[in-house]
């Protein structure tokens, strides 16, 4: 793999992640209200008490200053503090996001597993009822609200046969339900990707090639297909790597569990602006990490990649 | 997306799931709109002694926690929940449109300006982008419509570019070109009459998902006031008693998927219908 190519895929990542650091910037500062007064709201500080706290946060410098200070800031790993509890957004932020990477790392594997199953199947069985059944399974997992499949989950596996616990967390039994529901979802767009590929690639000459030198179907499916189906299936899984942490979110909340998704609703009721900016700016490095990785590996996977440009 | 058969087009009438899942959505907004004319109890009414009825005569799909009726607050839900979806989706439109044609049809620096804008602004996950919005406007249906149309911005903005880019290719807009029609000319004539279709197509996809996270924000509570009927919350009210009163909480989950899934299935079979 050509050098060149993953240092101009690495700066593109990093450009945009310095211009969604911007945006968050912008929007913050075009926010009313007062900060400073947001700060000590609580503990009743006179007028005087809050044009000091004015004065130490540096916010009555011009906005340029304000905004190199931000950007150097982040570049050094801080994010602000906490305007409800004085607390660094960083360690917070860190704090819930172990919770929630086991969470989507556990629904990905359950997706992608999923996707791929139902994706090749509908694709080697193309028009038949199989074909059809998958394609509609697909549909419904893509169309139908976590927040509801949640609750039918623990309606079903927790309350009626007793079998996973309904919330909470601490060891596998308590990941299977969240991991199940949330990859159920991820898997309908990754099916999708799959099943267009398979079929595709299922027509092209170097299966026939392949079969032609009398390789048995199902090596040739596993070993030269599956392949060429991986790499989309891999883009597609980053670039819905966004909608996993949405999905996060919403899961951890259905089943009560600890995470990223509690922290932002917090912050969002009790307009604790900084821990919300914190908590878009750790998923922006996220999605943007994870598809710089995607697209090195896709390169990886499929050298013809290598020549295009960003 | 890829094509895998032989490019196959399949006119709408002769798509019976589509037209049905058309009817379905023609069905939700009927009902939305005629819901105060309806033959229904109050949404509001509360009435303790018969809470958490299961479905039966005199409420058909039974109470909630408060004994309100849930046939009327799903059909008065379907109001606010579309009237949700709406505004966010000519939001996303508003903005989005403008934005991918312009790049799609200007191309050059214009277009490289405006792409890396967008993919700064997709970055964000999508969910976690409307729950900002949603701290800095405060809770409420409107930002809560407003934060889902900005989040839905930048994939609409994508599509529409590469549709607009797609149509600038072909041999009738080099004629435009070479007969002297002005830019703006060729981009409101020509590019956009021809990229509607597939616009279209896209924009009910797009409905599908401004639907499932608008409910979803409200599902936490970040978006309708307590006690207003829209879906999202009703299945957030219902999901205390899971086990008393599964339709509580079954009914507006099953409205919301069916009215995805519609949105979607239509989406599909508009592409497909228009190649």
């Amino acid at each position: 793999m050509t050098p060149s190519y993953l240092a101009r895929r690495f700066f593109h990542a990093l450009f945009v992640l310095w211009l969604s650091a911007t945006l968050a910037f912008i929007a913050l500062q075009l926010t009313p209200g007062d900060p400073a007064q947001a700060l000590l709201a609580a503990s009743g500080a006179t007028a005087d008490q809050v044009a000091a706290r004015r004065e130490r946060l540096g916010l009555d410098d011009p906005w340029l200053v304000q905004y190199l200070r931000y950007i150097s800031d982040l570049a050094r790993g801080n994010l602000g503090y906490s305007w409800l509890h004085g607390r660094p957004v960083g360690r917070m932020v860190l704090e819930q996001l172990l919770p929630t990477a086991e969470l989507a790392l556990a629904a990905t594997a359950v997706g992608v597993a999923l996707g791929l199953g139902l994706g090749v199947l509908a694709a080697v069985r193309q028009g038949t009822w199989v074909d059809v059944a998958a394609t509609a399974v697909a549909a419904v997992g893509l169309s139908t609200p976590t927040y509801w499949s949640g609750l039918l989950a623990i309606l079903f596996f927790s309350l009626q046969l007793c079998r996973f616990p309904a919330g909470g967390e601490g060891g596998l039994r308590h990941l299977v339900l969240p991991a199940a529901v949330l990859g159920f979802a991820l898997s309908g767009s990754i099916a999708r990707m799959v099943r267009a590929r398979v079929a595709e690639v299922l027509g092209a000459p170097f299966v026939l090639a392949a079969r032609a030198r009398g390789l048995g179907a199902r090596r040739v499916l596993l070993v030269h297909v599956l392949r060429a189906a991986v790499g989309p299936a891999l883009a597609v899984t980053a670039l819905q790597f966004g909608f996993l942490l949405g999905g996060a979110v919403i899961t951890e909340s259905v089943f009560a569990r600890r995470g990223l998704g509690r922290l932002a609703v917090e912050a969002i009721l009790w307009q604790d602006l900084p821990v919300v900016r914190g908590v878009i700016l750790v998923g922006a490095v996220a999605y943007v990490l994870v598809n710089w990785a995607a697209d090195v590996l896709q390169a990886w996977l499929d050298p013809r990649l290598w020549e295009e440009r960003v | 997306m890829i094509e895998w058969v032989a490019p196959r087009r399949r006119p709408l009438p002769r798509q019976p799931i589509t037209l049905l899942a058309l009817a379905w959505l023609l069905l939700v907004v009927a009902v939305a709109a005629l819901a105060p004319l309806l033959p229904v109890a109050d949404p509001q009414a509360i009435d303790s002694l018969h809470a958490l009825q299961p479905p039966g005569i005199a409420h058909v799909l039974g109470t909630d926690f408060l004994g309100r009726d849930i046939l009327a607050r799903l059909l008065w839900g379907g109001r606010w929940t579309l009237q949700m979806g709406g505004l966010a989706l000519s939001l996303a439109i508003g903005i989005g449109l403008p934005l991918g044609l312009a790049a799609g049809s200007g191309g050059g620096r214009v277009d490289a300006l405006l792409m890396r804008l967008v993919d700064a602004w997709l970055a964000f996950p999508p969910l976690l982008l409307a729950m900002a919005v949603v701290a800095i406007l405060g809770t409420g249906l409107v930002s809560v419509a407003v934060a889902v149309g900005i989040a839905a911005v930048p994939p609409y903005a994508r599509v529409a570019r590469s549709i607009a880019r797609e149509v600038r290719a072909q041999p009738y807009i080099e004629a435009a070109w070479s007969i002297g029609c002005s830019p703006w000319r060729i981009a409101v004539r020509h590019v956009f009459p021809n990229a509607l279709p597939s616009l279209v197509a896209f924009t009910a996809t797009q409905l599908g998902w401004l639907l499932l996270n608008g409910a979803a924000l409200n599902f936490l509570g970040l978006g309708a006031p307590l006690g207003v009927p829209e879906w999202g919350s009703m299945l957030a009210e219902g999901r205390g008693y899971l086990r008393a009163a599964p339709w509580a909480s079954g009914f507006p989950g099953l409205a919301l998927t069916l009215t995805v899934l519609a949105a979607n299935l239509v989406g599909d079979g508009l592409q497909e219908a228009l190649g």
